[in-house]
């Protein structure tokens, strides 16, 4: 056997991608599920929480940092940890995939909050007084005239953010959820082979490759429209 | 003072920012149609008093009266009131995410909650009286300076406020630009708006104002018509004040 056999064989052995690959694929659409789950509330949450902020009420704000804070500084594995081993030790039992989802959610929305904050913050005082100056209320002028310009300052670090922790999907492996890592170990461990690995990684290529290129285009598509 | 309630009645106004007092103590009142030009040295206080009409700065005592309603009043509608003033900004401080029109109709639709065809109506009749008609679909950044400062006149005209407030309106312009925005001005005060203005144009004062006010140290120093007060200025710091701009 030479190199290249040895190689295939050990990374792209055919009767091993004809028996799994369907494991790896229905790993690949729990991944996409919780994805986008953890993108949708994560971005919802860390925007509200932005919002709240701007409000300079001592007390929330306060709250929203330390969460925030928290949230940053944890590795997401340890908090995974914990939600799964810890919390039923005081009565609160979630199911993997939630512990995952949530855990990924309130990561993602510490991040987003701060970059949300950045950005309401990084908008001229001038446009806050025009809009007061007509009569907008301070919540019209958050939402009509300051989150719109934040929210596209924001576009690009958000972007990243959101496709560095999207793919901590892969955690769930530690507590059981069926996504591609999951099925790619267990696989790889009733084959004796390195294939099903290969496949997982190529089902993160395949998700994640055409999201990096629409992160990319949403960059350019929300610059300013400026002649 | 007989005649008609003035549209703008300031007493005693006093603002300080901390330990520093900037206001010390201004009563103003401006007429019906009347166009009072506030001019001084940088840190008078003229843009402060200005900011103060609308509590954009918060004063620190005195009574603002508005077209008949106190503006200071405990539990005011303060955004109601806001509507009866139009503020122009030195940095015009247009909404870059709009297009002109956008920007003009915003609070005719989200205030004063008319329905968008009602709103871009009015919208479009505001750009046109200040020449830009046809920019309505502009965004502000394919706008030059002075078409901005424009549209940013229009935007508060379209609220039609009882009074302008200007803040120093063509500083921020090429040279080439501030005719524009002067003919608007000069428009609108034929018109007969009421108008206040922050501003470093003596020559559009002298030609336009009723009345000219010169700030120095957070007070009224002097005023009177820009023919008397440029013309003959009683106070040594109005003489030593326009010495310094003649040249």
């Amino acid at each position: 056997m030479d190199r290249w056999e040895l190689f295939l064989e050990t990374f792209f052995k055919s009767e091993v991608i004809t028996r799994y690959w369907p494991e790896i694929l229905s790993g690949l659409w729990v991944t996409i599920e919780v994805a986008l789950a953890v993108v949708v509330a994560g971005l919802a949450l860390g925007l509200a929480l932005a919002v709240l902020r701007a409000y300079r009420i001592l007390a929330v704000t306060a709250l929203i940092v330390v969460f925030v804070d928290m949230f940053r500084a944890l590795p997401p594995l340890v908090v995974v940890l914990i939600f799964y081993f810890g919390l039923p030790n005081i009565g609160i039992v979630l199911s993997n995939w939630t512990v995952l989802w949530l855990v990924l959610t309130l990561v993602l929305a510490a991040f987003a909050e701060e970059i949300f904050w950045a950005g309401i913050l990084s908008v001229p005082k001038g446009q806050w007084e025009a809009a007061r100056s007509t009569g907008l209320g301070f919540g019209q002028a958050l939402v009509w005239v300051v989150l719109p310009q934040a929210v596209r300052l924001t576009i690009p670090p958000l972007t990243n953010r959101t496709i560095a922790i999207t793919k901590n999907t892969a955690l769930g492996t530690v507590i059981g959820v069926g996504e591609i890592l999951n099925q790619a170990t267990t696989a790889t461990s009733f084959s004796g082979n390195a294939t099903p690995l290969m496949l997982g990684a190529i089902a993160y290529l395949l998700l994640f490759v055409p999201v990096v290129m629409v992160g990319r285009w949403i960059e350019t598509r929300f610059a300013w429209e400026r002649a | 003072m007989s005649g008609p309630a003035p549209i703008l009645d300031i007493r005693a106004l006093h603002k300080s920012f901390g330990a520093t007092a900037v206001l010390q103590g201004i009563d103003l009142a401006v007429a019906q149609g009347e166009l009072v030009f506030i001019i001084g040295p940088s840190g008078s206080g003229k843009s402060t008093l200005l900011r103060c009409c609308n509590r954009l700065e918060e004063p620190s005592a005195g009574s603002i009266m508005v077209d008949g309603a106190d503006i200071m009043a405990p539990g005011v509608d303060l955004n109601a009131m806001r509507l009866r003033m139009g503020m122009v900004f030195q940095s015009f401080n247009l909404y870059p995410h709009m297009t002109a029109l956008g920007n003009v109709t915003l609070a005719l639709r989200k205030v004063q909650r008319q329905a968008r065809a009602e709103a871009e109506e009015r919208g479009r009749a505001a750009l046109a009286q200040v020449g830009l008609a046809e920019k309505a679909r502009s965004y502000p950044a394919q706008l030059s300076g002075g078409q901005q400062q424009r549209v940013a006149i229009a935007r508060a005209l379209a609220l039609e406020p009882k009074i302008m407030l200007f803040d120093e309106p063509t500083s921020a312009l090429d040279p080439e630009l501030v005719g524009s925005v002067l003919t608007v001005m000069r428009s609108l005060r034929e018109q007969g708006m009421t108008m206040l203005v922050v501003s470093h144009e003596m020559r559009f004062a002298r030609d336009a104002a009723d009345r000219v006010i010169f700030m120095d140290g957070g007070r009224i120093v002097e005023q009177g018509p820009p023919g008397a007060l440029f013309g003959a200025p009683r106070e040594p710091r109005t003489q030593a004040f326009l010495a310094d701009i003649a040249h």
